[in-house]
């Protein structure tokens, strides 16, 4: 991590409702151009940290309550949430979030109101990125499968031309070989249109598989963090997230010292 | 017994002329349930405001009639403006009853304040129509209904052009389906809200000026908004060409039932006309389907 970060995230505690404390000191960094995995089990706060740095917290009650977010050097608490899409940040939801009742080419039409240039070539290269959507463009999104929902919610990122796309569970819901297909074409963006991404997964393989460097969360904290390389030789990280047994062979789940090590974790 | 067609013709145009009244107040309704979900039951007296808007300007002030109609699309545009900043956004995220009685209290205060300044005494508003009566075929029409009718239906145009056309229909429909991935995809949403109440509000001024030129004005005219809800549920509740086809389709049955059945009988017709259309489309017309993914 030589150059500036696009995005810095120092020590943010976000609470929903006035009372509920879900991030408690969260710190992290994604670097100019780079793919920075963001894991951690159901519940860990991966969703809220991305809301909270897209600044749509205020939607669900939600706010940071300390520390800052800093994108591209500027503060997001100062913008607004389409001001700071403007600006270049865009958050690909989870659950993908197409708008259903309009069509394929209408959602990327709504997706122009993140940029202010022509958005004609970059429907093409949406199209020339998924295909699939290109014969489906005049249908009503609702009726896509998981898997094309999946390509218009990441094409609409792309008609707006962000420096960093904050990826929420692309993987969510799909079959193998589709999030296989997904994650390659994620791939292929963050190389050929330098777009940095923040990338929240549960399935920590295929995050790997993409991502430079990565960060681990459990209840509402960062627990361990470190180059992809690292991560994936570490012994916790592979035998809590990427189902690789320690010593090979299945393990049994009365392994007490299992439970013994996952709680030190959780602490 | 020798049928009239004659009759039936001038009734069936006042029916359709009337109807198009209809119509441009349900597009009011539409344009606010397309982008906010809210169902705002204040449009009668929104319709109303308009009119005593213009009737200030023009009786109580004596302004030419096309600056007091201006005037009170103006009104009503802040009157939208300022309902949209102070009662419906807080109201965000609370349950669509909630929001839905304010908008009936909303409609109570309208008239209060309408009473309040202009009693409730029925006025007549300064004529200005061409009053040559308008002739199609042997067929007479009044001719305020008729150029109330073509105004009507050239706003309707012109909205139905814009939903298609231009970018801000999809943000508006956007808006409407899911607000937070609006908000993601870089729509102003909260400026979204306060163009379709401004729009929305001078869309029924409009209607109110029109009706009221027709039948004069009164503190009780918002019960035509009783009769627009018939028609955006007929027509679907975010349908701007059920909004259009149903308005004329209720002005049509409730002169018809009026001339050949009895006053009495156009509510009961109009009501029928409702049931039945919802016991075969329970979305209305041309109202969207919820897509059920299994």
């Amino acid at each position: 991590m030589t150059a500036a970060p696009i995005l810095e995230v120092t020590n943010i505690e976000v609470i929903y409702k006035k009372t509920i404390q879900v991030l408690r000191g969260l710190s992290l960094a994604v670097p100019k151009g780079e793919i920075v995995a963001l894991l951690g089990s159901n519940g860990a706060g991966k969703s809220t940290t991305l809301k909270a740095v897209s600044n749509l917290l205020s939607l669900e009650n939600g706010a940071v309550s300390a520390g800052s977010i800093r994108f591209a050097g500027t503060d997001v608490s100062t913008l607004r949430p389409h001001e700071l899409v403007r600006s270049g940040l865009f958050h690909v939801m989870e659950g993908r979030r197409i708008f259903e009742d309009l069509t394929v080419d209408e959602n990327l039409v709504a997706a122009t109101y993140a940029r202010t240039g022509s958005a004609a070539a970059r429907f093409d290269l949406v199209y020339e990125y998924f295909p699939n959507l290109h014969t489906r463009r005049g249908v009503r999104a609702g009726y896509l499968s998981g898997g094309e929902q999946q390509m218009l919610a990441i094409g609409r990122a792309l008609v707006a031309e962000p420096q960093l796309i904050l990826l929420d569970e692309p993987s969510l819901g799909l079959s193998p070989k589709l999030v296989e297909e997904i994650f390659t074409i994620i791939a292929r963006i963050n190389a050929e249109q330098r777009v940095s991404m923040l990338l929240v997964e549960q399935n920590a393989a295929i995050a790997f598989a993409v991502a430079n460097y990565g960060y681990i969360m459990e209840s509402g904290r960062i627990v361990i963090d470190g180059p992809v390389e690292r991560l994936t030789r570490d012994q916790d990280v592979r035998e809590f997230y990427l189902g690789l047994g320690g010593e090979g062979g299945a393990r049994s789940y009365r392994d007490i010292k299992h439970y013994k090590r996952r709680k030190r974790w959780l602490s | 017994m020798e049928m009239d067609w004659l009759l039936l013709a001038e009734v069936s145009l006042a029916g359709l002329g009337t109807g198009g009244l209809y119509a441009l107040t349900a597009l009011a309704f539409v344009i606010i349930y397309k982008a906010t979900r809210v169902v705002n039951l204040a449009i009668g007296e929104i319709l109303m405001l308009g009119a005593y808007a213009f009737f200030g300007l023009a009786a109580g002030w004596a302004l030419p009639w096309w600056v007091a109609a201006l005037g009170a699309l103006a009104v009503a545009g802040v009157f939208g403006a300022v309902v949209e900043r102070t009662i419906i956004r807080p109201m965000l995220g609370e349950s669509p009853i909630s929001v839905f009685m304010v908008t009936v209290g909303l409609g109570s205060m309208l008239v209060g304040v309408v009473e309040l300044i202009w009693t409730a005494d029925p006025h007549r508003l300064p004529e200005f129509m061409p009053n040559t009566p308008i002739l199609i075929g042997d067929a007479f029409l009044a001719p305020k209904i008729g150029y109330g009718f073509m105004v009507a239906a050239a706003v309707i145009a012109v909205f139905v052009l814009l939903f298609r056309f231009w970018r801000g229909g999809v943000a508006l429909r956007a808006t409407a389906s899911d607000q937070a991935a609006a908000y993601s995809v870089g729509i102003n949403v909260p400026g979204v809200f306060s163009l379709a109440w401004i729009v929305a509000c001078m869309v029924a001024a409009g209607a109110g000026i029109l009706v009221g030129s027709i039948g004069g004005i009164s503190s009780t005219m918002g019960v035509f908004g009783l009769s627009v809800l018939v028609v955006v549920i007929v027509g679907g509740l975010d349908s701007v060409p059920g909004a259009l086809v149903a308005g004329l389709l209720v002005g049509l049955v409730e002169a018809l039932a009026g001339a050949y059945l009895g006053g009495e009988f156009k509510l009961l017709a109009t009501f029928s006309l409702l049931v039945a259309v919802l016991m075969v489309h329970p979305y209305g017309l041309f109202g969207t389907r919820e897509i059920e993914r299994l």
